[in-house]
């Protein structure tokens, strides 16, 4: 069945390749600076993907945001007036993305997101080219949410940088938690100590701590959370428990619940291959942004397949038809062109002396986002 | 706000302050003496940290780490000073300014290659995990106290070297003539070798601290290189002093000012909106303390001349 | 002629000739990066202003800056959602028109310079350089963390603001809107050093008991050099945003302060062209360096403190020899 497939998608390469000229695919990402890590791992995800379909067609061209979103609109610009590319990809963070999306869609160009959603490209702000194959940015927060009610919490603490994507993280949770909140604080972005908010989280009368802290502001937290004494069950996005950064926190880590859509332990397939491949091409864990990179560049792949890029209308139903085999197994596109899809819950554990998470339960099934009825397009 | 947060929020303050004291001390002591602004404080605080996390990987010991992190951030910062720095103390602030913002760009990358570009992991030593509990009934982080007895340490044994040794005298007379002390046979060069190193290894220490506690990553030493200079200007640049007393008053504004400023507004507006107005001055708070300051007295606290 | 005026002459040819030479070849790219180096040179001519004559070291200009960034955010973001800017009673719409938003860059930033340089200018330097500082680090905190123009997220304009007679999505009619600007300003800056205000503010720098001595006061003079100096930044941050068609904090951070002193020591300290030429090489070297390594700023560390520790004149130096002495 599986080479049968192979097959086909082998012999249609070739009718395409004959119809048509290369895709050329413009990578914008971020690839120095202190938030390169993730960048790396969307790069090389997808570029595993692009090795593994064997298509000398695509045609991929990198370049490095150094995460300050003046360079993105830049990069944008070079790539679509110099390197003519058809499909852009790569962002990382939600305010480069708000940068450059907008213009990039408006040129007729077509946007894969292979990390970050902001509400406004979901709701009013959606357009036909644009694709997030992550999630939208509230997504993770509602299945922590919905997590939340399953595991008994009725009144927690919620914290968050203050900054837009910390303030729709909060909004996320509360969408779908049922309980009580004890109180909302928003940290200063970057904030590396959090002493301060440890003790008014031990002052508060909370069972439950909610918290999106991405990067070192979460590994900062965690640890000194572990060493505060004061043990309240902790749940968050897979952002701070990452295979990155997961190793920088240690123990203090071990056993705190978060949501993610993917994990390494999913079964199936396409995934046991991936996680596989990737240890093998690169000599290190896939990441959640990893298995992003390498689902964004299958759907390429997979409507290449089928479409050519200079038929905007057909490669665009390419695209919406999802046409391949996601890593974290069903994925299908909602209305607004965001995923739909199961957000796990996982635990952090160690295997083997590296610390990694492992799924304990499903937070929401089949789960689409809340601003898909805003979406006119 | 009950009385028991508000203690651990204040000793919150104090430990946050300790340990901007210590980055302090080395950029007030390197301007005093030399009269160099060293924005590349900050990645020799990186570099402490990394090499903690690097010596602790290997030998498990959380003694050695800290001593590895002083070492390679002296070492570095001895070399630095060798190569580049000492071309500097001639020039103006602003060539200064641009050569060491030149030393953040190498020294960040260059630890990115050598390290990748994931955070590293540094934990505290179990012997000090965990909280205790202080009398009224306070439960505070045993590491975070330790943290506090170190920096006032350290204060202490700053203050008694400037003030009792040979070469505490050669800096302070450093600071005040440089020409004559090396007319008076001082070997001016080396003594300013010392100094920068000795500032390094204070910063570098206090990245390995403080690396335990937070996340050790890129670019960790730049908000703290500026806080550190926000420090030591509100204390008067070149005045240990001032570096302790500013490096408090920041610390304390930092903290009770995230809690109180939101609270505050509380009184007076919505809860939403006074959140958001009161985080927004919360975030701006040292700085506008800063302003404050300079306003008053140009000089800062302590400071004696421009 | 001088060799000065010769380098002057060629920097001046290289901004009409690259551009017109990527119209030629059909690079429309080229011609973007061009419009970048334009508008960052506006900026650091606007720094220089300051720093050059006045020899204020200010590490906060990117406060100015991201200030006219904002100008053209809000007016131009209020203006494609159609609300009113500013309720009462009388409204105040959006707008999208390039000159009344220049006009509205302007003015926020000689504002803002005129209300930092009275606090500041009270100190000297290291602490002017640090509280110059501080002030544009209160501004990117506070533009992080107000939620009404996107936060940290920024404000994206999804088309250009609108220049009237010109079509200004076209990528060489928005660069010789901004060339002609730069071309004003560098006049400008020109006429100033060499009026009876340039002198007294150099000599001001130089040595300040004797300018009060003459009867002028040194503080005067240096703050309305900065506020000079902070219209002019203002006005390249309206161009900058205009040029991205979107505005974030990141104008504000301080390390936007570093890279406009950056060029000014590039191209040359004290020099006219100098700010000119540093923006189009620090561009020039972004695109290159850029694509040959991830390690690529680091390069760029290293060539930039070559400059400073050997290259006293900067790039202007390197050709036009030793500066015309001032004192």
């Amino acid at each position: 069945m599986k080479i049968a497939k192979l097959a086909l998608a082998a012999g249609l390469a070739l009718v395409a390749g004959m119809a048509s000229a290369e895709v050329k695919v413009g990578m914008i990402t971020t690839l120095s600076g202190g938030g390169a890590g993730l960048g790396i791992d969307v790069r090389d995800g997808f570029m595993l993907a692009v090795k593994q379909s064997g298509r000398d067609d695509i045609k991929v061209v990198i370049e490095d945001d150094q995460r300050k979103p003046d360079i993105a609109v830049q990069l944008a610009d070079k790539m679509i007036q110099s390197e003519k590319v058809d499909v852009l990809t790569g962002i990382i963070w939600s305010n480069l993305a708000m940068a450059v999306v907008p213009s990039v869609t408006a040129q007729g160009k077509f946007y894969l997101s292979p990390n970050a959603g902001p509400s406004a490209l979901a709701g009013k702000g959606c357009h036909d080219n644009y694709f997030n194959v992550a999630w939208q940015n509230d997504n993770l927060h509602e299945a922590a949410g919905a997590y939340a009610n399953s595991a008994g919490y009725k009144k927690s603490f919620l914290l968050a940088p203050n900054y837009p994507a910390g303030k729709d993280a909060l909004t996320g949770y509360k969408r779908f938690f049922e309980g009580e909140l004890a109180s909302e604080v928003y940290t200063e972005l970057g904030q590396t100590d959090y002493a301060s908010e440890i003790a008014q989280i031990r002052a508060s009368d909370a069972d439950s701590v909610f918290f999106f802290l991405p990067g070192g502001m979460g590994i900062s937290f965690l640890k000194q959370y572990a060493d505060s004494g004061v043990g309240l069950p902790v749940v968050g996005p897979a952002f701070s428990f990452d295979q990155g950064i997961l190793q920088a926190v240690g123990a203090a880590a071990l056993g705190v619940v978060n949501t993610s859509q993917w994990n390494k332990d999913i079964d199936n397939p396409a995934n046991a291959a991936f996680v596989e491949s990737f240890q093998a091409e690169y000599g290190r864990l896939p990441s959640l942004y990893a298995s992003q990179g390498f689902d964004t560049a299958n759907l390429l792949i997979s409507a290449v397949e089928s479409a050519d890029v200079s038929d905007a209308d057909a490669f665009r139903a390419a695209l919406e038809a999802a046409n391949f085999d996601s890593v974290r197994g069903d994925f299908a596109f909602g209305p607004n062109h965001h995923p739909i899809q199961t957000i796990y819950a996982r635990e952090v554990v160690e295997e083997n002396g590296v610390f990694t998470n492992k799924i304990i339960g499903v937070a929401l099934e089949n789960h689409s986002d809340a601003y898909a009825g805003e979406c006119k397009m | 706000m009950t009385t028991v947060l508000l203690v651990e929020q204040i000793l919150n303050g104090l430990q946050f302050g300790i340990m901007l004291f210590l980055m302090a001390a080395g950029l007030t002591l390197v301007f005093g003496v030399m009269g160099l602004i060293n924005l590349a404080h900050g990645s020799l605080y990186m570099i402490g940290a990394f090499a903690a996390a690097a010596v602790a990987a290997a030998t498990g010991s959380f003694v050695l780490a800290l001593a590895g992190a002083m070492a390679a951030a002296a070492m570095v910062g001895a070399l630095v000073e060798y190569t580049v720095i000492r071309r500097l103390y001639a020039r103006d602030h602003l060539d200064q300014v641009l050569a060491t913002f030149a030393l953040i760009l190498i020294f960040s990358e260059g630890t990115r290659w050598i390290f990748g570009s994931f955070p590293l992991f540094l934990d505290i030593p179990s012997a000090l995990a965990g909280p205790i509990t202080l009398p009224g009934g306070i439960e505070y982080p045993r590491y975070r106290l330790v943290l506090i007895v170190i920096g006032l340490a350290i204060a202490a044994g700053l203050a008694l070297f400037i003030s009792r040794t040979r070469v505490g005298i050669q800096i302070r007379a450093g600071e005040n003539d440089r020409e004559m002390i090396a007319a008076l046979g001082v070997d001016i060069s080396r003594l300013y070798t010392l100094v920068f190193a000795l500032g390094a290894a204070l910063a570098g220490l206090a990245g390995a601290l403080v690396g335990a506690i937070q996340s050790v990553q890129i670019g960790m030493g730049e908000p703290i290189l500026i806080l550190a200079f926000v420090v030591i200007v509100i204390g008067g640049i070149g005045s240990i002093r001032g570096a302790l007393v500013g490096s408090l008053l920041v610390g304390l504004t930092d903290t009770l000012g995230g809690i109180f400023l939101p609270e505050a507004f509380k009184l007076f507006m919505e809860p939403a909106a006074a959140t958001t107005v009161g985080s927004s001055l919360a975030s701006m708070a040292i700085y506008i303390l800063m302003a404050g300051v300079l306003i008053w007295r140009p000089t800062g606290l302590f400071g004696a001349r421009a | 002629m001088s060799r000065e005026s010769i380098v002057n002459a060629a920097l001046f040819a290289l901004l009409i000739a690259v551009p017109l030479g990527a119209l030629a070849t059909d690079e429309p790219f080229i011609i973007t990066l061009a419009t970048r180096a334009v508008i960052l040179a506006l900026a650091a001519v606007g720094l220089n202003i300051a720093l050059g004559i006045g020899g204020l070291v200010s590490l906060g200009h990117a406060a100015y800056f991201g200030i006219g960034g904002y100008a053209m955010g809000i007016l131009a973001f209020h203006a494609q959602s159609y609300t009113p800017l500013f309720e009462g009673p009388f409204v105040i719409e959006g707008t999208k028109l390039m000159p009344i938003i220049w006009l509205v860059a302007i003015c926020g930033g000689a504002l803002a310079a005129f209300v930092i340089g009275l606090l500041s200018l009270r100190t000297t330097g290291v602490y002017f350089i640090m509280i110059t500082l501080a002030f544009g680090q209160m501004f990117y905190f506070f533009t992080i963390s107000w939620p009404a123009y996107g936060g940290e997220d920024g404000l994206s304009i999804y088309v250009r603001n609108s220049f009237p007679g010109l079509n200004t999505l076209v990528p060489i009619q928005f660069y010789a809107v901004c060339f002609v600007l730069l071309c004003a300003v560098l006049w400008f800056n020109a006429r100033l050093a060499r009026a009876p205000f340039g002198l007294a503010l150099n000599a001001a720098r130089q040595v300040p008991h004797r300018v009060e001595a003459i009867g002028l006061d040194p503080v005067r003079l240096k703050l309305v050099a900065l506020v000079i100096s902070g219209a002019v930044t203002g006005l390249a941050g309206a161009l900058f945003a205009d040029l991205n068609r979107f505005v974030s904090p990141t104008m504000f951070s301080w390390q936007m302060s570093g890279e406009l002193m950056v060029f000014i020591i590039l191209g040359g300290t004290g020099r006219l062209f100098g700010p000119v030429a540093g923006a189009m090489l620090f561009v020039l070297l972004e695109y290159l360096l850029g694509g040959i390594s991830d390690y690529w700023l680091a390069f760029l560390g290293a060539l930039l403190l070559l400059v400073v520790l050997y290259g006293r004149g900067g790039l202007v130096g390197i050709f036009a020899g030793k500066a015309r002495n001032h004192d």
